[in-house]
């Protein structure tokens, strides 16, 4: 293997990795201080580095880093009779499949190294690089795959911690996740009808030749959006730690860092399912906006550089417009270097991705929980048959 | 007899719960950009929090904080040690040992005056029946300041020295009620000299 080749590897999966551990202390902060807006209040903004006789609190940024720092000087405490192995293993397996998860996240468009610092040509050669950690070949079942493991950590959470309350939760959490799970693959199947193919990167491909999913897919969005967020066991459908009924749920006997990892695994497992519907509905990394009844561009960030409508060739332009507007803008296309528009690309994967996560917060800070009988009446009563007739519908316009 | 209450219907809207999803989000979403988007303070924003070490809120007029012992026109305390409020101190805070002023003061013999008196501020519960008990409106809670915090139980025993030495909230140590010295033609009448 070419070293740069391994070298590129080993970037991507420290981006992706950096990328995931940054999102959830940030995904923390904004839970807090978005909650405060919405309820008028001013949220955590005390916790600083006091330089001089200054308290630089960079509005309450630093208070997921008192938190850690609290996480880890807390007693490990570890019930008597709890099983001392499942109890140190569960949170580890919370956490790492959602981490795993992230491999097959495509960032950005493939990256062509021989062309890196030059507009990319029509027909680039070289090496290439694809610019997610893994491109595998069942793509996003890898995800549901990798995902569903999950289960098994809150449920052994809740199994070895001795205690009836974190039993309860980790039933709940087991049942929950496991029935939602179908749901949420169900939703997807449409998609892949649609886009005929698993691999997310080929899904992208697909809306960058024709429109974002949600155009077509918003049914498969809301449910798929509804499912994630149970899956991610984020209120309203937070019952396995319904705290008013179950203490705290599955984690009720894990302290600092343990109880930690719990919390980090929930908000990487909010990112991984928001990448992926900005992957699958919202066009991945694409930039563009265009006519809603044919392909044409208004604007959009192509491979070569930005195009856009070429305004020179509007008949009776006015002058002024010509003489003031810069050339690109009347030419409708400015050049860009490979690697600025792949810096723009996993940028703007990242904004959709940060967009996405804000409506999941607002979503949490917006309704209240559900009954356990609720979640599961609607989970198998009215998601599940939605998402097949869905699918039905998707066929049925696939096959006309 | 139990009265049934018939559940109400939900139309269709409602039973799709999907837009009223989205009602409850726009309300959400609207206070979340007005009060992200507007600075603290101004129309928009409702934030009323205040930032309390950064920014005080003046108590209110009859807000009941730590006691002072009010002055005589001469300084001396106008404790009478009568005793009054420690009797009537339901947490028996107040501790007072009464003096005689020396021979020779006009008050000699007349009144007396406390030796020490101490609040223990840490057993007070802030009632204010000292204030009501006193007839000499010697000791008052006007000062406008609530007992500062202290890792030091000594901190909060407040002995008269440092009573004395706590204005109101207005910077005075006196009161508005005039005081009538012995031998002050606005004297009321009974004192030694005069006679019964």
């Amino acid at each position: 293997m070419d070293t740069v080749l391994l070298l590129a590897a080993v970037a991507k999966i420290l981006f992706a990795l950096v990328l995931v551990l940054t999102f959830s202390p940030v995904l923390v902060w904004a839970d807090r201080r978005q909650s405060a807006m919405i309820q008028d209040r001013v949220g955590p903004n005390r916790a600083g580095i006091p330089i001089g006789d200054k308290n630089f609190a960079l509005a309450g940024l630093l208070h997921p880093l008192a938190d850690a720092l609290k996480f880890m000087w807390k007693e490990d405490f570890i019930p008597p009779k709890a099983d001392k192995l499942l109890h140190a293993l569960a949170p580890i397996i919370s956490v790492i499949p959602t981490i795993a998860a992230f491999a097959v996240i495509p960032w950005g468009d493939t990256i062509w190294l021989d062309h890196l610092n030059e507009v990319l040509p029509a027909e680039p050669t070289g090496r290439q690089i694809a610019f997610q950690v893994a491109s595998l070949n069942v793509g996003i079942l890898y995800i549901f795959a990798v995902g569903g493991t999950g289960v098994i950590g809150a449920a052994i959470a809740g199994y070895c911690s001795d205690n009836k309350y974190a039993l309860l939760g980790g039933i709940r959490a087991a049942g929950q996740m496991v029935s939602y799970e179908v749901t949420l693959g169900l939703s997807l199947v449409s998609c892949f009808m649609l886009y005929n193919t698993l691999l997310l990167e080929n899904m992208v491909e697909w809306q960058v030749l024709h429109h974002w999913g949600i155009w077509y897919q918003w049914p498969a969005f809301i449910l798929f959006y509804a499912g994630s967020i149970a899956e991610t066991k984020r209120i309203p459908f937070d019952i396995p730690e319904g705290e008013s009924e179950l203490a705290a749920g599955y984690f009720t006997e894990y302290s600092g860092m343990k109880f930690g990892m719990f919390m980090m695994g929930e908000y990487i497992a909010m990112v991984v399912s928001c990448a992926i519907m900005t992957a699958v509905f919202f066009g991945g990394y694409d930039v563009s906006i265009q006519l809603p009844w044919d392909q044409t561009d208004i604007f959009r960030i192509g491979r070569d550089g930005i195009h856009g409508l070429p305004i020179a060739s509007i008949p009776y332009l006015p002058d002024l417009l010509a003489r003031y507007l810069p050339d690109w803008v009347l030419l409708g296309y400015l050049p860009l270097k490979h690697w600025i528009v792949s810096v723009l690309y996993a940028l703007s994967f990242i904004v959709k991705t940060t967009i996405l996560l804000w409506l999941t917060l607002m979503i949490r800070w917006s309704l209240p929980r559900f009954r356990y009988d609720q979640v599961m009446k609607m989970c198998w009563r009215y998601m599940l048959p939605a998402s097949l007739g869905w699918i039905f519908i998707t066929g049925m316009f696939i096959l006309l | 007899m139990a009265k049934l209450i018939p559940k109400p219907k939900m139309t269709a809207a409602e039973a799709i719960y999907v837009p009223e999803i989205a009602k409850g989000l726009g309300v959400t979403i609207g206070r979340f950009f007005t009060n992200t988007f507007s600075s603290r303070g101004s129309e928009n924003n409702q934030i009323d929090t205040v930032d309390y070490p950064e920014e005080k809120r003046t108590y209110p007029e009859r807000f009941r904080g730590i006691h002072r012992l009010t002055h005589r026109a001469d300084g001396s305390p106008r404790c009478v040690a009568c005793l009054c409020c420690s009797t009537a101190c339901p947490a028996q805070c107040i501790h007072i040992e009464a003096a005689e002023y020396p021979a020779g003061d006009p008050r000699a013999g007349y009144e007396r005056y406390p030796r020490v008196f101490v609040i223990d501020e840490l057993r007070c519960i802030f009632c204010g029946f000292c204030v009501e008990a006193c007839p000499c409106d010697a000791i008052r809670m006007d000062s406008g300041m609530h007992m500062p915090p202290s890792t030091q139980r000594e901190h909060f025993i407040f002995d008269k020295a440092m009573l004395m030495a706590i204005p109101a909230a207005d910077g005075s140590f006196e009161t508005a009620n005039p005081r009538h010295e012995p031998g002050e033609s606005s004297h009321p009448g009974i004192d030694r000299k005069r006679g019964h």
